[in-house]
């Protein structure tokens, strides 16, 4: 198992789990609507399945808000 | 710089007690300009404030007309000014707070063609618009332009926003471009709780006024984020991204680009 911080939260993930599965097993329903930072930075949509979670990485989902004015 | 007069020193007397701020303070605010793009939900309370505080020019960008289900948010309009030009309806109450301000407006849509000739002329950009095109067109301009910019999203009970100034994270560092088209719903496809607008819009005002000031810590490298249901408030550190298209170090993006926006946002509503 791995340590990691999803969105503040620690929580324990199995090794060698990637991205990708991360974010679907994290309930996220609609995935075209984050944008996911890993470490703070923003990881790209096409490498969440290549990349691999290691112990004490850090995750924010992070959600498109378009409204202001109209 | 500006000599305060003897209504200004009372008018702005809370503003100068305050020992982070003072007389000093006070007239960096009174020679700062910013430019809102927006007269909205977020737009009116930064505005309102805005002007209240004695910003010295304040221009306002919007092309739409007010309608009557605006005001359930958009404090700066009243019912009298339905079928008014937004950014004519707001003027009216800037200089009714604070004559001290010079209101200058634009009843238009900001777009790649007119966005840098209009930014040039601020001294900071606030972002109150209600779509992902636009708020992508700010960003780029802004970072092109080297012009601080504050960020504000709302949506149902939520609301994020953050602060660019040159050389920190930019929108395109956290979203690196527009989501696909409908698949974000904006306020006015899935509704916003109206005092949501002023909670946010607040933070953005006094997010400019931290800036001309100096005071304190501004949300740079940081995206601060709320959910009123629960009023958690969550602030997440974000880098400048070395592979962001617009800041990172092989920028990709060298122009502005004029995304396609949901069809039912383009209704006038």
């Amino acid at each position: 198992m791995a340590k990691i911080t999803v969105n503040g939260e620690s929580k324990e993930v199995r090794d060698g789990i990637t991205l990708k599965a991360l974010i679907e097993e994290s309930g996220v329903l609609q995935p075209d609507m984050v944008s996911v930072q890993l470490n703070e930075q923003f990881a790209e949509r096409e490498e969440w399945d290549r990349t691999v979670i290691k112990e004490g990485d850090s995750i924010d989902f992070l959600y498109f808000m378009g409204g202001g004015a109209a | 710089m500006i000599e305060l007069n003897e209504d200004q020193i009372v008018r702005y007397s809370r503003h100068i007690l305050l020992q982070d701020v003072g007389v000093e303070g006070q007239e960096k605010i009174m020679n700062a300009s910013v430019l809102v793009v927006g007269a909205g939900g977020l737009g009116a309370p930064v505005s309102l404030y805005l002007a209240a505080a004695g910003i010295g020019r304040i221009g306002l960008i919007d092309a739409d007309v007010v309608d009557l289900s605006n005001l359930q948010r958009q404090v700066i309009h009243f019912t009298k000014d339905v079928g008014r030009p937004k950014v004519e309806s707001a003027a009216e109450k800037i200089r009714a707070i604070n004559p001290d301000v010079k209101v200058e407006t634009y009843q238009d849509f900001l777009w790649s063609g007119n966005a840098l000739e209009i930014i040039s002329k601020y001294d900071f950009i606030v972002d109150g618009t209600d779509n992902f095109p636009v708020k992508f067109l700010i960003n780029d301009a802004c970072v092109m332009a080297g012009k601080p910019f504050s960020h504000g999203g709302i949506l149902r009970f939520n609301g994020q926003t953050f602060t660019h100034v040159p050389g920190s994270a930019c929108y395109r560092c956290l979203f690196k471009e527009p989501p696909p088209v409908g698949a974000v719903p904006t306020c006015s496809q899935a509704g916003v709780l109206g005092a949501i607008a002023g909670m946010l819009g607040t933070i953005q005002a006094a997010e400019v006024l931290k800036y001309f000031t100096g005071v304190g810590e501004l949300l740079t490298n940081k995206l601060l984020t709320f959910d009123a249901k629960t009023m958690n408030f969550k602030t997440f550190n974000v880098k400048k991204g070395e592979k962001c298209p617009i800041c990172g170090k092989n920028p990709t993006i060298d122009k502005l680009i004029d995304y396609e926006q949901a069809a039912c946002d383009l209704k006038k509503h």
